[in-house]
């Protein structure tokens, strides 16, 4: 071990893994409880919606909600940042 | 009243071999008559962390295809009077284990008179896996506070909800507890790993225990003595603190804060 090493002290990612988790998490349950075209449903959304405005893929979030016995989907998109001209 | 427990994780390494050995310990230390299984076929391993895999002539697969009794594949525990182990297999078939057979194998011990019966889950997600689950009354779902264990054992959880016998006959559902292995109060402290209440915030599950890390658990299963009956180590005190909370004592958790250093300990890293 160097000398250096003494100094450095490691990064706190802690609270990185729980951020990450949280989302795919929350993510993959909805996956699960839904039905089994939800996988699909987000590609092809996401494809249709890549033809017009370029966006990553993690900026698509897909819910499926129950409440009192109704289903909300919810599909939400970060659009990009507008580049000034 | 027989209890079945599965100690289960989906992903392997975590501590489930260890966990099911020390909390089987720990009920029949209590007086509880107790037969903790291996479901791992093809990959027998809970004999040598009980320590008795000499005595292993009969398995679980023998006892399933008729080859011989349940008496004569049961284990003594030479420690504790109350304890028996069933090893798993050998045999590499896979589909030597079925479901009705460990029915019979479940109605038999219930019909013996064992309090709880303690299975220990294969890693992943597959039939091994699936069986030692379906017929759990609880499951002790072990993880590392780190992140391929967490995401995984969110996979079991949804698989306790919906691939057991509870669930499928819509019956009051599995009671999960979340038991955190290999902790390092040091390292949550320093912000480097997750703490008991992130993973129960990202998982939403009571817990049962929390286990420190310690160089104890491999001189354990070094010598083949299940990890909790060496009295000096927090890590048996960890898990004698788990089974109370199993058997609905409450009890505060412990070793789950850094301990205060002195001067001399901080500029020499004792």
């Amino acid at each position: 071990m160097g000398l250096l090493a003494l100094f450095r002290r490691s990064q706190p990612t802690a609270n990185v893994a729980k951020e990450r988790l949280r989302i795919i998490v929350a993510q993959e349950r909805t996956a699960r409880g839904g039905p089994d075209y939800m996988p699909t449903l987000r590609r092809e959304l996401l494809e249709v919606i890549r033809k017009y405005i370029n966006v990553d893929p993690d900026a698509v979030q897909m819910n499926l909600e129950r409440e009192d016995g109704q289903e909300v989907l919810e599909f939400t998109v970060a659009l990009p940042e507008r580049k000034k001209v | 009243m027989t209890e079945i427990i599965v100690v289960t994780s989906g992903k392997g390494g975590v501590g489930k071999t260890t966990t099911s050995a020390s909390v089987a310990c720990g009920l029949a230390r209590r007086g509880k008559r107790v037969a903790v299984i291996d479901f791992d076929i093809g990959l027998r391993n809970l004999d040598l962390i009980m320590g008795c895999e000499r005595r292993v002539v009969y398995d679980f697969v023998n006892v399933i295809q008729g080859d011989c009794t349940l008496k004569q594949a049961l284990i003594k525990d030479k420690r504790l009077e109350t304890l028996f182990v069933l090893a798993a297999s050998q045999t590499r078939d896979k589909d030597a284990l079925s479901m009705e057979g460990v029915r019979k194998v479940f109605d038999e011990l219930i019909a013996e008179g064992f309090e709880y019966i303690i299975c220990d889950s294969p890693a992943g997600i597959e039939k091994g896996a699936h069986l030692a689950m379906y017929y759990a009354d609880r499951a002790i779902v072990v993880v590392n506070p780190e992140v391929s264990s967490v995401r995984d054992s969110d996979r079991i959880l949804g698989l306790l909800s919906s691939k057991t016998q509870r669930a499928e006959k819509g019956e009051e559902k599995v009671k999960e507890h979340l038991l955190l292995t290999r902790y390092s109060p040091r390292r949550v402290a320093a912000g480097e790993m997750m703490s008991v209440a992130d993973v129960k915030d990202i998982l939403g599950l009571d817990v049962v225990g929390v286990v420190p890390e310690s160089p104890d658990v491999l001189s354990a299963s070094n010598a083949g003595t299940p990890v909790i009956l060496n009295d000096e180590s927090d890590v048996s005190k960890a898990y004698e603190d788990a089974v109370a909370r199993l058997l609905g004592e409450t009890v505060p958790l412990r070793f789950v804060d850094e301990p205060k250093k002195g001067f001399l300990a901080r500029m020499f890293g004792g």
